[in-house]
């Protein structure tokens, strides 16, 4: 495939992005990181396993979108499960040290049932589900997204806008577990309505049913971050839902057009975590 | 049989979609209080039994603890009055089963023997007192007998055991072998043979139909009278699959009265391209048309864009989910399939049904046996398939359609189609050309072979009636097919592991092993070798068997080690089964001796040609004679509500159209959320441009006029690209025939006349065909309620599909009207064409005059609104579909939440409301800046008529008098009224 317009620099630290078993979204991943500046490789979780290819020599680890093993046995688990029984002491070798880890929608999922985020502790517990949407099946459509705390992921981010597309995104955790993600500002992103005011669990503004309204949760101590909607799904101003209007709408006040999308920030965070 | 048997279940402990699922079974009909649901897992071992703990931790495996619960070998015990089990067949496929056995093998560090596996099935608790019979009919909507087993108990009966531990594994107790067939019997004899298949000496019964005529089999009976021998059942079924009219087009290839001697296909359509190709000399923009698994245009100096667009009737009418799925992934592997392995990179699909709301049963047997499934039940079922297919595939589905009319109750019309992209080359090598040679290994890469789809050919050749196969029914494995989708075209297509590729269809491996085997002149198949879902299976069933997610590939002996290992790596199974070879046989072995060997020549081209005769007679329908209304809000609004016109966005939001990152403009547009008919995306990453896709049909025209049904939706499915700004001369086209009784001269007379207007009009466009697929018998044959027999068939259907790109996606045009005062136009005239429209059904009627395409002033027209478009002097645009002007106008102001204030120019000799609503084609609704009134006035010339202008909350229209003033909300309340509750 084609690559993205060169970016003008490059960082020497590189990601890996899972894949294979039905994970879906590597390529467009592959595309965000590169245009932010970081180099990526797609790696086959079967790769890894084999000892072909190794974590250690990456500073980003990313589970991209998808629907492995079709979502069979809970979205996320199948994989979860592979991950756990043959790359368990890899990963944590790799949590260890100053890294990051990304998982959208399908890769939130599978973080989520890997107990790596909200990852209170060292044991990885699972303390949160993902469970089937509200509706009781997939909604695609765009979302709109608010930073619920500043971090390392969120910095300079007012707003997301980008598509969900999940059967099975709806968070859910007991009322202590949630406590303690409050407590810890580990909400980074929230579901709201297209004016920033809250979702309130308000179909489709929230378009799973997630508790508080939560679209993506980092890690206790801030490294990992699972998020449901998709941003390396609608990079370009032409991927926006609205574009078409947006632009008519800039042309009539004599305003210039965005080059790329306001979803980009949040490659280019990671990419500034490790510059 | 397996001697260890423990059974799992899995229930939420409070599940998120109770409420949902209540409702949506309520709704139905069905007075429940609440319906509960649990996964099982059947875990079926024999040769190891599993401890309670390793059975508990088999079970964690398969759970989450935030919120669920589990029991091993243990009965859920919650509150509940009937409880309903839904699996699966012995044979049927079963992903979760499939997922959770790989889970817990991956977990043990094992591997689970021959015959062991782990069944999935769902158990639902039904709260709430129902009626035997309502009990009976909602255990029907939760399960397909064709597909699933169903188990319904009281709770008395379930006390404190549960549900029973039952196994559906397959047993097979024939011994198989290759049999001989006897031709020299009489012709009554033979067309039986043809029509029911062959006599299985096993066990006394036909084997399924042949779908053989006469003359068909005395070609065969004397060919082989020539060799001296009998045909093997293997020649036999092998012979029905490539000659069927599925695989070989017999209709479309046949010489048709005396002015088409060479056949529709060749006259019409292939020799439109041509034509077309020719006259556009070095700006022609086909690679690849109608050879290949799809046609391929250029999209740029270093990509192909493929398209190519299934039907998948027959199956979807038994078994709708199992059937549009198969039918979704069935079109990705023409994809994959395509020179040496395009990418799937956009799903489409269609579905034309009876109506959800108003359903008169139908039966295949007499005395209210055998029912049809409701449409409600097929729809629900084919929305779901499609979704499954491309969701889990990752292949976005942005572009679709749903059209409804009675005709389809009996068998519906489920299209499915897939856009590619491939590199022009890689490695020296160009990927859109392939060729296996002589001693090159035939290699099967993906699922295994079990008896699914048998004869699905021959069958989808044939009408529904009672005697339809059950094994052509197929439920499709998405994840295996991504697995080796994945690793063909991501790795070994570039690696250059292979020499030619082909995807197993219609008629499995006999179609394309025997299809590959025509670019080396021969092949030599090991039966034995084909890897078998169960033991059991009969020569001639492992060799037609359509078993899903197969691919065959011609494999150089050097690259087998490295293009083995590689499908090892990425856990797909790949097995050698033959040679291919020069000697000009089609040659299978099994067990040691030659089930099969026929000289390819006679397999390809030995069928005897046709003469069809047609007929062509016109009928007179009375017209409508209800007065005009004064006023028309009301008849807008209840329009508006109209199914093939009001929103369906319930399904578009069910399919990802967002994946691999593309959206341009998606199925619905606009703050009021309308569905597009034109949809665009990209594909190269980084590149300005995108590809455009668009369809269209008009059923309703066909038995008016054949000839200009075709013009309508050949004009409808361009206009719906040029209308994003997408140029006429990088647009091809193709064809998707659904017709009905193809064996009668009257309808073969439509045919003609369609087909006719497919040459005449697209070579006025200059859009090529460059692929296309036809279904010839969509026929109901049964009984209604009152056991009366009743033939019910679909209108002639022509889908035509578009593909263009566009140059520069930034450029592109949504629906939706944008800023109060801009202009509004109509573009193009308007005539009193009421025939077969959206109105006049409404009224009641069927009328007599159809819209009539004058293609050469609307592609004028479309050259200069996409010039336009491409100089951004237009806001929106949005062509007029089926309901006419007002309809194109509401929806533009629903789109934008825009109110519009216009004059519509009715002359005299109009009715108003005919005016509004008349299906005139080539016309386009317009909104412009006002600073580009002049610019944009100029470029298109008096075609382009000012209506007024946007602004306020109310929708008014005035002519005369004032017709209609509604609130734009009100519109949008009835857009989408319909489907609310789906």
């Amino acid at each position: 495939m084609p690559t993205a317009p060169a970016a003008p620099e490059r960082i020497p630290e590189k990601a890996l992005i899972m894949s294979g078993y039905g994970i879906n979204s590597e390529m467009e991943t592959h595309v965000a990181l590169t245009r932010a500046g970081m180099d990526a490789d797609i790696v086959h979780i079967n790769d890894l396993i084999a000892g072909d290819r190794s974590m250690a020599d990456y500073r980003l680890l990313v589970f991209p979108g998808g629907f492995s093993y079709g979502d069979d046995t809970g979205a996320g688990n199948a994989y979860a499960n592979r991950v756990r029984n043959n790359l368990w002491d890899e990963l944590q070798e790799f949590m260890d040290g100053d890294n990051l880890v990304l998982g959208i929608c399908n890769g939130f999922q599978i973080l989520a049932n890997l107990g790596l985020v909200p990852a209170f502790d060292r044991t990885y517990a699972r303390e949160i589900a993902l469970m089937p949407n509200r509706g009781g099946r997939l909604e695609c459509r765009f979302v709109t997204l608010k930073p619920a705390n500043e971090n390392l992921w969120t910095r300079g981010i007012k707003r997301i806008y980008c598509p969900v597309s999940h059967g099975e995104g709806n968070l859910s955790c007991s009322k202590e577990t949630l406590q303690k993600i409050r407590q810890k500002k580990m909400v980074a992103f929230t579901y709201c309505r297209e004016d920033m005011n809250p979702a309130d669990g308000e179909y489709p503004y929230n378009p799973n049913g997630s508790v508080e309204d939560i679209a993506g949760l980092t890690s206790a101590n801030g490294r990992v971050l699972g998020m449901m909607p998709h941003p390396e799904r609608a990079m370009e101003f032409t991927n926006l839902y609205d574009w078409p209007l947006m632009k008519e709408q800039a042309r009539r006040e004599g305003r210039a057009l965005p080059a790329e999308s306001l979803n980009m920030q949040l490659f280019r965070n990671i990419v500034a975590y490790f510059s | 049989m397996a001697s260890f048997v423990h059974r799992i279940e899995v229930h939420y402990t409070k599940d998120p979609r109770l409420k949902t699922r209540t409702d949506r079974i309520r709704s139905l009909g069905f007075p429940i209080d609440e319906l509960h649901l649990t996964d099982v897992y059947m875990v079926a071992t024999s040769a190891r039994d599993f401890t309670r703990d390793e059975l508990v931790q088999v079970a964690q495996q398969l759970v989450n603890p935030v919120v669920q619960e589990f029991t091993v070998d243990e009965a859920t015990l919650p509150l509940f009055d009937y409880a309903i089990e839904v699996g699966f067949l012995p044979g049927v496929t079963d992903n979760v089963g499939t997922t959770a056995r790989q889970t817990i093998e991956d977990f043990l560090a094992m591997k689970f023997a021959e015959g062991e596996a782990v069944y999935s099935s769902q158990l639902y608790f039904v709260r709430g007192r129902l009626a035997p019979e309502a009990l009976r009919a909602l255990a029907g909507t939760l399960a397909n007998p064709l597909v699933n087993r169903v188990r319904t108990k009281t709770r008395e009966e379930y006390g404190h055991t549960g549900m029973d531990r039952i196994v559906p594994h397959v047993e097979l107790h024939e011994l198989p072998t290759a049999g001989p067939v006897d031709l020299g019997i009489d012709d009554a004899e033979l067309m039986k043979l043809g029509k029911e298949g062959i006599l299985d000496p096993q066990t006394g019964e036909r084997r399924g139909p042949l779908a053989l005529d006469l003359a068909q089999l005395h070609a065969i009976r004397d060919y082989f009278l020539k060799l001296g021998r009998k045909p093997t059942d293997v020649e036999l079924e092998s012979l029905a699959q490539t000659w069927s009219e599925h695989c070989k087009h017999t209709i479309f290839a046949s010489a048709m009265d005396d002015d088409v001697p060479k056949g529709l296909y060749k006259t019409y359509i292939q020799a439109a391209t041509n034509e077309i190709r020719e006259a556009a000399g070095d700006r022609d923009i086909c690679v690849s048309v109608f050879s290949d698994n799809s046609g391929a245009i250029i999209f740029d100096d270093q990509f192909l864009v493929t398209h190519k667009v299934e039907t998948h009737n027959s199956p979807s009418a038994l078994d709708p989910f199992g059937g549009a799925l198969t039918g979704i992934v069935g079109v990705n592997r023409d994809t994959i399939g395509f020179g040496l392995g395009a990418k799937p990179c956009i799903n489409i699909y269609g579905f034309c049904v009876g109506d959800p709301d108003a359903a008169a049963p139908l039966f295949r047997g007499k005395d209210m046996s055998n029912p049809v499934l409701p449409p409600r039940q097929i729809l629900d079922g084919v929305v779901r398939g499609v979704g499954v297919g491309g969701n889990c595939s990752g292949i976005p589905t942005p572009q679709g359609f749903c059209y409804f009319d009675p005709r389809y109750a009996g068998k519906p019309l489920v299209f499915a189609g897939t856009v590619g992209v491939i590199p022009w080359e890689s490695g020296g090598r160009k990927l859109s050309e392939k060729a296996a040679q002589a001693g090159d290994l035939i290699v099967m890469v993906g699922g295994r072979v079990g008896k699914d789809g048998i004869h699905g050919a021959t069958f989808s050749s044939e009408a529904l009636d009672p005697k339809s196969p059950v094994t052509a029914v197929q439920i499709g494995d998405p994840i295996t097919q991504k697995k080796f989708s994945d690793v063909i075209v991501k790795e070994a297509r570039d690696a250059g592991l292979y020499r030619s590729i082909t995807d197993n269809g219609a008629g499995g491996l006999s179609c394309s092993v025997a299809e590959m085997a025509k670019e080396c002149n021969g092949c030599h198949v090991q039966l034995d070798c084909v890897p078998l879902k169960y033991h059991g299976m009969a020569p001639w069933e492992v060799w037609i068997s359509e078993s899903q997610e197969r691919m065959t590939l011609a494999v150089q002996p050097e690259n087998l080690a490295a293009f083995m290992a590689l499908m090892e790596r990425r856990e797909v199974e790949a097995t050698v089964i033959g040679t291919f070879t020069d000697t000009g046989r089609c040659v299978v072995e099994c067990g040691g001796a030659v089930v099969m060997d026929l000289e390819l020549a006679f397999l390809h081209d030995g069928l005897p040609k046709k003469q069809l005769k047609t007929i062509f007679l016109k009928k007179a329908n009375p017209e409508p004679d209800t007065p005009c209304p004064e006023r028309l809000d009301d008849t807008l609004l209840a329009m508006m509500k109209r199914k093939n016109i009001c929103s369906k966005e319930y399904i578009t939001i069910q399919y990802d159209h967002t994946v691999q990152g593309g959206h341009v403009l998606g199925p619905v547009q606009g703050k009021g959320r309308v569905q597009s008919v034109a949809t665009l995306t990209k594909i190269v990453p980084g590149s300005k441009k995108a590809v455009g896709l668009s369809q269209a049909l008009f059923p309703s025209y066909s038995e008016i006029d054949p000839y200009n049904m075709a013009g309508a939706g050949i004009d409808t499915a361009l206009r719906g690209l040029v209308a994003m700004g997408v140029p006429l001369d990088t647009v091809a086209i193709l064809d998707n025939f659904c017709w009905c009784s193809s064996d009668e001269p009257e309808r073969l007379g439509q045919l003609k006349l369609a087909a006719k207007g497919c040459y005449d009009f697209s070579k006025t466009f200059g859009t090529p065909f460059i692929s296309g697929k036809d279904s010839m018998f969509n026929d109901f044959s049964g009984f209604d309620a009152e056991g009366e027999k009743v033939k019910v068939s679909v209108p002639p259907t022509l889908l035509i599909s578009s593909i263009g790109v566009h140059p520069d996606a930034g450029k592109a045009v949504s629906m939706d009207a944008k800023i109060a005062g801009d202009l509004v136009y109509v573009i193009g005239g308007t005539k009193e064409e009421l025939g077969g429209s959206e109105y006049f059904a409404l009224l009641g009627s069927t009328g007599n005059t159809v819209p009539v395409l004058d293609a050469a002033a609307a592609k004028e027209r479309y050259v200069r609104l996409a010039n336009a478009i491409a100089h951004e002097l237009v806001a929106s645009a949005f062509p007029v579909n089926h309901g006419g002007l007002a309809v194109a106008l509401a929806k533009v102001a629903v789109a934008g939440r825009l109110g519009m204030d216009l004059t519509v120019p009715v002359p005299d000799s109009i009715r108003p409301d005919y005016f509004l609503f008349s299906e005139s084609l080539s016309r386009f609704v317009v909104t412009v800046a006002p600073d580009h009134k002049r610019a944009f006035e100029q470029a298109l010339g008096p075609d382009a008529v000012l209506l007024g202008r946007t602004g306020g909350s109310r929708f008014r229209l005035t002519a005369q008098t004032l017709l209609l003033d509604v609130a734009v909300r009100d519109l949008e309340t009835a857009y989408k009224a319909s489907f609310g509750r789906f």
